[in-house]
């Protein structure tokens, strides 16, 4: 058999074979120990060293010829194998993945990490102070003294008579930052937390709810550099297009004292319910730090001067993701927490 | 509330729109919450000039009305209708209450241009069977036909109802002070009422002795009238009350009030007579009684003050008067106190007695003796006025008030640099004007004396700059940014901690939870493992908010309760919070609860259940993350509310720092798995970091073996034999295996081990391992008295 007929008659024998099983066995039939192939080689014994080189060159090349026909054939059968693997592998990709378990944050926290990532971006540190708290950090150092109006007015949880109490704002916080650091290095902070007052718990009022303190004390501060920094703030928060405004006001510890408004962000100032009707809306309270609360902390208010403002943390959230009830972030209704495991680029 | 009509006496608005002014009033400080108005426009005096009855009707009335510049046609249904009498007449495009407007029309066929009102229609009055039955307003013949007949009802006024911040009560709560606050912002002048009046020969000295015997009074001045007569006040007294918010009574009390809605000085008015010769101020004594004008017997204590005659008391100084020596129908001389008591003693005593009036409010804001004096001699003006009284010459009065006048001194630079602006010296001269702040500048430096009756401005430079600010307008500021250096701020202390934590738990799949500090005593006594007694408020708002609590686990149990309800299945939840303890110890917590699925693919049927060890790998998770790996064990501990099978203690270097396991069943039949560590603990404990351990380049060899072994060995105690018996070629231990029941003794228990021995410096041939392996094996089965089962 030439080369010609043996690769015909290889290739008639593979146009019928389906399968690995069936072409290990031709392939045994041509190249095994007994093959087609090796039978040849067995003529070359009886031949003169001329014809040897001849078969040998002959035999070669019968021998690649067939190893690749049956090579190729191989590789047709694993692709169709592989493609009918494939095929019965195939899966309902709309079924529901695997509930990978993600927790969210309280609602609270997650517009608190928004406010400190802006104001960590502006060199604040963010700090932490006691809820049960010392008069002396709550009330005196802040210029409110014993009988002051003030006092009053936030209904305190008091511990001990007029000495230990559940602090009713988080300013407690300014002061012990201001003495820690000893009245002659500049500061910038903010200090979320929780404060408590004597209100009766319904859908706008809570014994227990947080503020976002903030104090910065340099020299050559002033109430325009003030604004500038709401200005950061309240865009950030609500979008570029805010507007920002401030109204006189009065607290204690701030002297001037304002109150800061946003444009409203639902009719943009066209007057609607949420900022009833007026177009703004109120968001914080802050002011130029006052000196007695300078002199009382340690700072000389001949050289230093600073700012100081309060965020409601629930008032932020209230607004910013349309919560009518405060006592939405101390309940977690999973149902309603769960959508906050995300941020809002 | 303050009356616009009012105000005008003292400074000129006549010009102004006054809901404009409110606006520029709010931009300056001071709210102004809602600007009311009882004007009703198209409303006319008119007089009936001929009056038939209608053709149509059996109770309807043709009304000729003669309405001053024409004479109009009105059919009208009043049974007291008549020829002859003055009415109020609503004219068409006139819109009553209840947004009721009036049009020209035909009432039965007849033509009727208007309507002749009722107080009831003009929501004067109520509606009743009454005020129905009264018919349409008579109105007296001397008022002028065609006039505006809001002048006659006293509906001509506009009312701004203020929410002024606490500290400015003082100077515009009055309408003097107010009148000021106006003038400040549209750069005008105040004139201050008439207090002139006739004084009698006699002196008020030789009738009262005043001795004043605390520290509690200040100031105490009185002056006396007599031959009063008590009659009803004079309508624009009535009117402005009213619109002030206060009940109109009789000429002497209610000028009184209306000196102090004037000045912002209480007044308070003792009949003489009853009164007696004497008045001693002194402090009360413990539990001495008086009966108070309202009829009350109220108990006093040391704290309050009182007006005595020498030996009972006749006023609760500051808050009310006593029954027994009150102004009635028949009283003739009266003896009037216009006084300075202590702000914090009235305010006190006031709200002790549930008595807050618009006087105590007052009294306890704190008050400025010029208006005391100027209040005194204002009420003797209107009582000689209104009252027909006579008064007496002299006055007495106690008087150690501090006089020194508030001064204060600064540059303008000093000014513009707190509020980020540019005055020039003549832009402040006219801001301090307009204050009318007195003031020198010499120098370049200003020297400004602060009225008195600016009790809430401090001589310093902030409030100085406050007033001039507000005035100039915030909404002029311009924005900047502080000029500091550019950081990165950083979380401090706790703070940085509770974030690494909070972060973790939430990337664990546990919800954040927030909840209430305060707790009931009841909820308050659970889950008290640690020991710690509570803060017990000494007086709560409510019992269920009364305790400061020591864990948060019985909080989160409530969470867990709430969401139960609402049929969540999978809840996984943990709160980062303060607690306290009864030395005022703190120690943040960080608590978890964990119930139902930890991951769940239902149609797949794949499920990690919450239990004891999903619960504890969150917590080794956990504490790796913040690098205590090696340091921390966990130790079995029965603790109150706890499954005393399944609970542990969880220690780091031997301290204990927390728990977990799995709430009695007996307390919560639901499988809840709770844990709580300690925040605080962890903070105080020094951490290594992070040092790079190469792993071995030769290979490892793993061995696996099984131990059957009573079921009460744990298998720490084996890992430990173990550990202990491989020595250091020994690297990993991993237990695969946890087997019960057949072949297997009833108490015995079979623990599977994979052990893997590696070297870093060779290849460890399987004699060595085998030799190792073998030691392990010998050990455990004699020290822990185990049986190998395979390997």
């Amino acid at each position: 058999m030439n080369n010609e007929e043996i690769i015909q008659s290889l290739n008639e024998k593979l146009t019928s074979i389906n399968d690995n099983n069936a072409l290990n066995e031709l392939r045994a039939q041509y190249l095994g120990k007994k093959g087609i192939v090796t039978e040849l080689s067995k003529q070359m014994g009886s031949l003169s060293p001329e014809e040897k080189k001849e078969l040998g060159k002959k035999l070669n090349e019968i021998k690649t010829n067939v190893t690749e026909a049956i090579d190729n054939k191989k590789k047709e059968i694993d692709e169709r194998e592989l493609n009918a693997k494939l095929e019965s592998e195939n899966i309902d990709i709309t079924l529901p993945g695997t509930n990978i378990p993600m927790g969210a944050p309280n609602i609270l926290e997650n517009i608190i990490e928004e406010v400190e990532e802006v104001f960590m971006s502006m060199g604040y540190d963010v700090v932490d102070g006691p809820e049960v708290e010392e008069d002396k950090y709550n009330f005196e150092l802040l210029n409110i003294p014993k009988g002051h109006p003030a006092r009053d007015a936030q209904d305190t949880f008091y511990i001990e008579d007029e000495s230990i109490l559940l602090r009713s704002q988080t300013s407690p916080v300014q002061a012990r930052t201001m003495l820690k650091a000893g009245g002659n290095t500049p500061i910038r902070m903010i200090c979320p937390g929780k404060t408590y007052r004597r209100d009766a718990d319904d859908a706008t009022h809570s014994h227990q709810f947080m503020q976002i303190e903030g104090l910065l004390v340099d020299k050559n501060i002033s109430l325009s550099d003030l604004k500038g920094t709401f200005d950061v703030i309240a865009k950030k928060l609500f979008g570029d297009d805010i507007k920002t405004r401030f109204r006189p006001s009065y607290y204690q510890f701030t002297e001037p004292s304002v109150e800061t408004d946003i444009s409203c962000f639902v009719c943009k100032g066209e007057g609607c319910s949420l900022c009833k009707n007026t177009g703004w809306i109120t968001v914080s309270g802050a002011g130029m730090v006052h000196p007695n609360v300078l002199r009382n902390c340690g700072y000389d208010p001949n050289i230093w001067s600073g700012f100081a403002f309060g965020f409601g943390a629930e008032r932020l959230a209230m607004l910013k993701y349309g919560i009518n009830d405060i006592r939405t972030f101390y309940q977690t209704d999973l149902r309603e927490s769960k959508p906050f495991d995300r941020r809002e680029v | 509330m303050i009356s616009l009509n009012w105000v005008k006496d003292y400074v000129d608005i006549v010009d102004e729109n006054l809901k404009d002014l409110a606006v520029k009033i709010t931009k300056a400080g001071v709210n102004v919450e809602a600007v009311i108005t009882k004007h009703i426009d198209n409303l006319v005096i008119g007089k009936v000039v001929k009056c038939l009855d209608h053709p149509d009707s059996d109770h309807l009335h043709l009304c000729m009305v003669d309405i001053g510049k024409e004479t109009v046609q009105i059919v009208c249904g009043a049974s007291n209708v008549r020829e002859g009498i003055k009415v109020i007449v609503a004219l068409p495009g006139c819109v009553l209450p209840g947004n009721f407007e009036i049009k020209a029309g035909k009432i039965r066929g007849q033509e009727s241009n208007g309507m002749i009102c009722a107080l009831f229609e003009l929501g004067l009055e109520e509606k009743n069977d009454e005020t129905y039955a009264k018919g349409i307003e008579e109105v007296d013949d001397s008022v002028e036909v065609g006039s505006d007949a809001n002048i006659y009802l006293g509906t001509d006024d506009t009312v701004y109802e203020l929410d002024v911040h606490k500290h400015r009560n003082n100077d515009c709560y009055y309408h003097i002070g107010f009148a000021y606050e106006i003038a400040s912002i549209l750069n005008k002048k105040v004139t201050l009422p008439d207090d002139k009046f006739k004084e009698l020969k006699d002196d008020v000295k030789d009738y009262i002795d005043l001795k004043v015997d605390t520290d509690k009074c200040p100031y105490y001045t009185c002056k006396m009238v007599k031959d009063v007569v008590i009659k009803e006040s004079p309508e624009f007294i009535k009117q402005r009350l009213i619109s002030a918010g206060m009940r109109p009574i009789n000429n002497v009390v209610d000028i009184s009030n209306y000196v102090m809605l004037e000045y912002g000085q209480p007044l308070h008015f003792f009949d003489k007579d009853k009164l007696g010769n004497k008045i001693l101020v002194r402090n009360a004594k413990d539990k001495e009684e008086i009966v108070t004008l309202d009829g009350q017997q109220r108990v006093l204590c040391k704290d309050d003050i009182v007006i005595t005659d020498g030996k009972k008391p006749v006023c609760i100084a500051g808050v009310m008067g006593g029954e027994n020596t009150d102004v009635d129908d028949n009283t003739k001389n009266i003896l009037i106190e216009s006084a300075i008591f202590d702000a914090v003693s009235i305010r006190y005593t006031a709200s002790k007695l549930n008595l807050k009036s618009e006087a105590s409010i007052r009294y306890g804001k704190g008050l400025n003796y010029e208006y005391t004096d100027a209040a005194l001699r204002r009420a003797c003006h209107l009582l000689e006025k209104y009252a027909d009284a006579k008064i007496l010459s002299g006055i007495v009065k106690h008087d150690k008030v501090d006089k020194t006048e508030k001064v204060v001194s600064f540059k303008t630079e000093e000014i513009n640099s707190l509020l980020g602006i540019t005055l020039t010296n003549a832009d402040c001269k006219t801001e301090l004007a307009r204050l009318g702040f007195d003031y020198k500048l010499v120098k370049g430096v200003f020297t400004v004396t602060i009225p008195r009756r600016r009790l809430d401005v401090d001589p310093n430079i902030n409030d100085i700059a406050e007033e001039i600010g507000r005035l100039y307008g915030y909404h002029n500021l311009v924005s900047t940014l502080p000029m500091v250096p550019t950081r990165r701020g950083v979380y401090v202390g706790d703070v940085r901690i509770r974030k690494l934590i909070s972060k973790r738990l939430r990337s664990l799949g546990l919800n954040e939870t927030k909840t209430y500090t305060l707790t009931s005593p009841d909820m308050a006594k659970l889950f008290r493992y640690d020991n710690r007694e509570c803060i017990t408020l000494p007086n709560p708002m409510s019992m269920d908010k009364s305790v400061i609590r020591s864990s948060i686990l019985p909080s989160l149990m409530n969470v867990y309760e709430y969401n139960k309800a609402r049929h969540i299945d999978d809840i996984l939840l943990y709160e980062i919070s303060k607690t306290y303890d009864k030395d005022y110890h703190e120690d943040t917590k960080v608590a978890i609860l964990m119930k139902g699925n930890y991951i769940l693919n239902a149609w797949q049927g794949v499920k990690v259940k919450c239990d004891f060890y999903v619960l504890k790998g969150i917590i080794e998770n956990l504490l790796n993350y913040l690098g205590f790996n090696n340091r921390y064990q966990f130790d079995k501990v029965s603790l109150p509310e706890m499954h005393p099978g399944i609970c542990a203690s969880i220690s780091i270097d031997k301290e204990v720092v927390g728990m977990l396991g799995r709430v009695h069943p007996s307390y919560q039949k639901d499988e809840i798995y709770v844990a709580e560590l300690s925040m605080t603990k962890l903070n105080e404990k020094q951490v290594r970091g992070i040092k790079f351990k190469e792993a071995s380049k030769y290979p490892e060899i793993k061995k696996d073996l099984a131990f059957a072994i009573d079921k009460k060995t744990d298998a720490k105690t084996i890992i430990n034999q173990i550990r202990k018996s491989g020595g250091k070629l020994l690297t990993d231990i991993e237990v695969f295996d946890l087997y019960e029941g057949e072949n297997i003794d009833a108490n015995e228990k079979s623990l599977a081990f994979s052990l893997t021995f590696a070297d870093m410096s060779r290849t460890l041939s399987d004699e060595e391992v085998t030799k190792v392996f073998d030691t392990i094996i010998k050990d455990v089965e004699t020290k822990l008295n185990a049986k190998l089962r395979n390997k």
